[in-house]
């Protein structure tokens, strides 16, 4: 985030613009030369009949590699994607959650600890206290949330105390319409949450999934617990999901909504407004780490028109990870920048309305 | 756009997640619904004890009167509808374009909600076999020179409802003299109903807290069944399967419903195809007590060819028509996967479609922008054939024909079975028959409902479980 708040919006949407093509160009050498780029990428950048280090100069050029497909991120080998110029650090390998599929898998070397690391500075010293120590209710396993909110914690000098929940296993007691067991696992999982709350009193940060703010809440008030923070992602966040925490879960407890993933990193959410009470959820991606544009479904290379609804276009770029256009299982509605992020972000984010039938999501 | 919020407790909830309902023919938007979001449900049912002390705050006797207020209500009054109002007339169009049920169709049932709230005593008489109502208020009392006591088993109904015809609300009704609060969850296309019931019952004087009304997807569903005590689930094989084994939800599942003929009354068929014809294709053919089937020892190609000429004659009208006997369905997509669904069942041997010799052209059908399946009956030769054992939402039978010594163990689990024969031999295999739900010994068509009889599963034996009690009367 390398456009400072401040002065006006549309010239500081324009310095970002100039930021992200020259990232873009600064990451196309990367992943493009044979002396720092990935196996993956060099073997794709052999079959095109251009040299993407001089054809790709901005942004817009990406749109000559097409879209990023993610049936390359099932199965191995791995370390195809791992850029020659990172061979000697230590690997970290993460997994999506498999809702459309077999899971992706990406290698990360530093990205989740940049990424949480400028999270880390848009949130409140007042209610996510420095010094003070997290509770990480949800999914870990193979995916980057362990680790990225042990890196949160611990960049602002506390500790995370971690529940696993494993949404795979959720996910299949789903299919078989296992009602009660799913009760039970969740359970399972709040009650050690508790035991956590109950027996540290320095723990007043939370991460967790809507679903286990929910059930976390009918047993405590968090509040009282001492939890002045919450950090809250999952595909089950919406502008209800939102207003209902707010007014009725947590209320006086700062609580920020975010969306994450594998393949992107965190986005950060549009700041609450307590004067409108707009509840709607406004991402931003971590430009120019990431971008998003929302593209016409039927044809992914018009971007829509702010306010209209489009599918999500997700491009990361960062050294760890090339990924140009991959077309998400998400749509939302395009949202204009605003000062604190001066480029497009997205709002409502939901699932793609044509995967609603082959998808489970909202397991956590 | 009129928007139906969700209720909790009885008050009014504008929720930020909401759907839209669209008008089956022309697709305009019909209603903006708010939805409950799953956490919402939980927190609200934490709290339903409360709900269930006001209703406890009343006689028995007293909420059975106000049940008779809320029957006239419902079927005459304007009742508040979110911002708006609605009247008897506004209900009645609202519910027949979103469901497809034809308007003539929708008062019927109106009148069938009206009749089982007017007549609450009746109806709770033939639920409790004639309990003394005061014994209800004290928990326990002489009936029949015996002590008896009953205990609630809990403090609300959950009810995830469908959207085919709005009779079937009749069912959780006497659920408010019986001093149980509801979380009713209404089907996606039929939000008007349950909506409409509650309003009249707190416009009666009913306590508002007894009502709670969550639209919601099937994780909200998911929590009511979870969350109160007891419940009653509709949907189809897929949507009740996992909840077979809890003793707390009342399934409503396919009715499988049949007309079975004994050897003796099979040579007489032609006495009873009215019966048949009013068994398939009353309301629409949409109801679980419709009949599925016609099992015969004898002349099944004759019965299938009678029934057959005389759904020839059922033609499909627009909604407003007042001889409308067909239900549209909710999409032309709809309509046509389900015909193809039969057609490829139909493509292997065993099961002819009678009725396409009769029909000139397909049986998908539209008037005025409404998709139609016209009624359709198979011959089966084979019970094993899987059209034997079908069930579909429009006027649709198979029948069946098979030894009258094998049509019980054949013809599986049947909601209402009107059983043709003066075999008493074979009537007493009905009585005892574990198979069957319902039974009519007598040419009436499946579709009859006696209101003073306990009806797919018995509310208060749900609700209620009988106690020894020993003590002062």
């Amino acid at each position: 985030m390398n456009v400072a708040p401040g002065g006006n919006l549309e010239a500081r949407a324009q310095e970002a613009r100039a930021a992200l093509d020259a990232h873009v160009r600064e990451m196309i050498a990367w992943h493009f030369s044979p002396d720092t780029g990935s196996p993956f990428w060099l073997d794709y950048a052999r079959k095109l009949p251009f040299d993407p280090r001089e054809k790709i100069q901005s942004y817009d050029g990406l749109k000559h590699l097409g879209h990023f497909e993610d049936e390359w991120l099932r199965g191995g080998p791995v370390r195809r994607w791992l850029p020659k110029g990172l061979e000697g650090e230590p690997l970290y390998v993460f997994e999506t959650g498999g809702s459309t599929g077999l899971p992706k898998t990406r290698l990360n070397i530093q990205d989740f600890r940049i990424d949480y690391s400028q999270f880390s500075e848009t949130l409140s010293d007042e209610t996510f206290p420095k010094g003070s120590d997290w509770l990480m209710l949800g999914p870990s396993g193979p995916r980057r949330l362990r680790l990225a909110i042990e890196h949160l914690a611990q960049v602002r000098g506390g500790l995370a105390f971690h529940v696993d929940l494993d949404p795979r296993w959720v996910n299949k007691m789903i299919k078989a319409g296992k009602h009660q067991d799913l009760e039970d696992y969740k359970e399972h999982v709040v009650d050690q949450g508790l035991k956590i709350l109950r027996g540290h009193d320095n723990v007043k940060c939370l991460f967790t999934t809507p679903k286990l703010l929910e059930a976390l809440c009918e047993k405590i008030s968090l509040a009282k617990a001492g939890i002045t923070g919450i950090f809250c992602g999952g595909t089950e966040m919406n502008a209800q999901f939102h207003r209902f925490a707010r007014e009725e879960l947590v209320p006086g407890v700062d609580f920020v909504p975010t969306y994450g993933n594998t393949l992107m990193g965190l986005a950060c959410s549009k700041p609450f407004d307590p004067e409108t009470k707009d509840y709607t959820i406004t991402y931003y991606p971590p430009h120019p780490r990431a971008v998003f544009k929302l593209v016409d479904p039927d044809d992914p290379e018009r971007v829509v028109e702010y306010g209209e609804t489009g599918r999500v276009m997700l491009t990361t770029l960062t050294k760890d990870f090339f990924m140009p256009r991959f077309l998400e299982r998400d749509e939302g509605e395009r949202t204009e920048p605003i000062d604190l992020y001066p480029w497009d972000g997205v709002s409502n984010l939901r699932l793609f309305t044509r995967f609603e039938e082959s998808v489970v999501v909202g397991v956590y | 756009m009129l928007h139906i919020p969700l209720l909790r407790a009885g008050k009014t909830y504008r929720s930020l997640s909401t759907s839209v309902l669209g008008h089956l023919s022309t697709g305009e938007p019909v209603a903006e619904i708010s939805q409950a979001n799953s956490g919402l449900i939980a927190r609200d049912l934490a709290e339903i004890a409360r709900a269930r002390r006001e209703l406890e705050s009343l006689t028995t006797r007293e909420l059975v009167e106000i049940s008779k207020k809320a029957g006239t209500l419902f079927a005459e009054a304007d009742l508040p509808l979110g911002d708006s109002t609605q009247s008897a007339d506004d209900y009645v169009l609202q519910t027949s374009v979103t469901t497809g049920l034809p308007q003539s169709m929708v008062r019927a049932n109106m009148a069938k909600a009206r009749f089982v709230l007017e007549e609450m005593e009746t109806v709770l008489g033939g639920l409790t076999r004639g309990l003394d109502l005061d014994i209800l208020d004290q928990g326990f009392g002489e009936q029949g020179g015996r002590m008896v006591s009953y205990r609630r088993e809990t403090d609300a109904l959950g009810a995830v409802l469908p959207s085919n015809s709005p009779g079937v609300h009749s069912l959780w009704l006497p659920a408010i003299p019986l001093k149980t609060a509801l979380a009713l969850r209404p089907g996606s296309r039929e939000p008007w109903t349950p909506f409409r019931l509650a309003q009249a019952f707190i416009a009666a004087g009913c306590p508002e807290s007894a009502f709670h009304y969550y639209p919601s997807d099937h994780a909200g569903a998911g929590q009511i069944l979870l969350r109160t005590g007891r419940s009653m689930l509709y949907g189809d094989r897929a949507t009740v399967d996992p909840w077979r084994s809890d003793p707390a939800v009342q399934i409503h599942g396919p009715g499988w419903s049949k007309v079975v003929f004994g050897n003796d009354a099979a040579g007489t068929w032609s006495d009873h195809l009215e019966l048949m014809v009013a068994s398939v294709a009353d309301n629409g053919g949409r109801s679980c007590i419709n009949a599925s089937g016609v099992w015969t020892p004898a002349n099944g190609r004759a019965i299938a060819d009678a029934i057959a000429r005389e759904f020839a004659e059922i033609e499909a009208l627009p909604l407003d028509h007042p001889e409308a006997r067909l239900a549209a369905f909710p999409s032309r997509k709809a309509a046509e996967s389900l015909s193809s669904v039969i057609d490829s069942q139909l493509a292997r041997s065993g099961a002819e479609d009678m009725t396409a010799r009769y029909r000139s052209g397909s049986r998908v059908t539209e008037v005025e922008g409404c998709w139609f399946l016209l009624p359709t009956v198979v011959y089966c030769e084979d019970p094993e054939h899987p059209l034997a054992s079908a069930e579909y939402l429009f006027p649709f039978a198979s029948v069946v024909e098979v030894p009258q010594n094998e049509i019980l163990d054949k013809m599986g689990p049947s909601l209402v079975v009107t059983g043709l024969t003066e075999d008493a031999e074979f009537r007493r295999d009905l009585l005892t028959s574990t198979h069957v739900e319902r039974l009519n010994l007598a040419p009436m068509p499946t579709s009859k409902v006696a209101w003073d009889q306990p009806h797919e599963g018995n509310l208060f034996e749900h609700l209620y479980r009988q106690r020894s009690y020993q003590g002062v009367a």
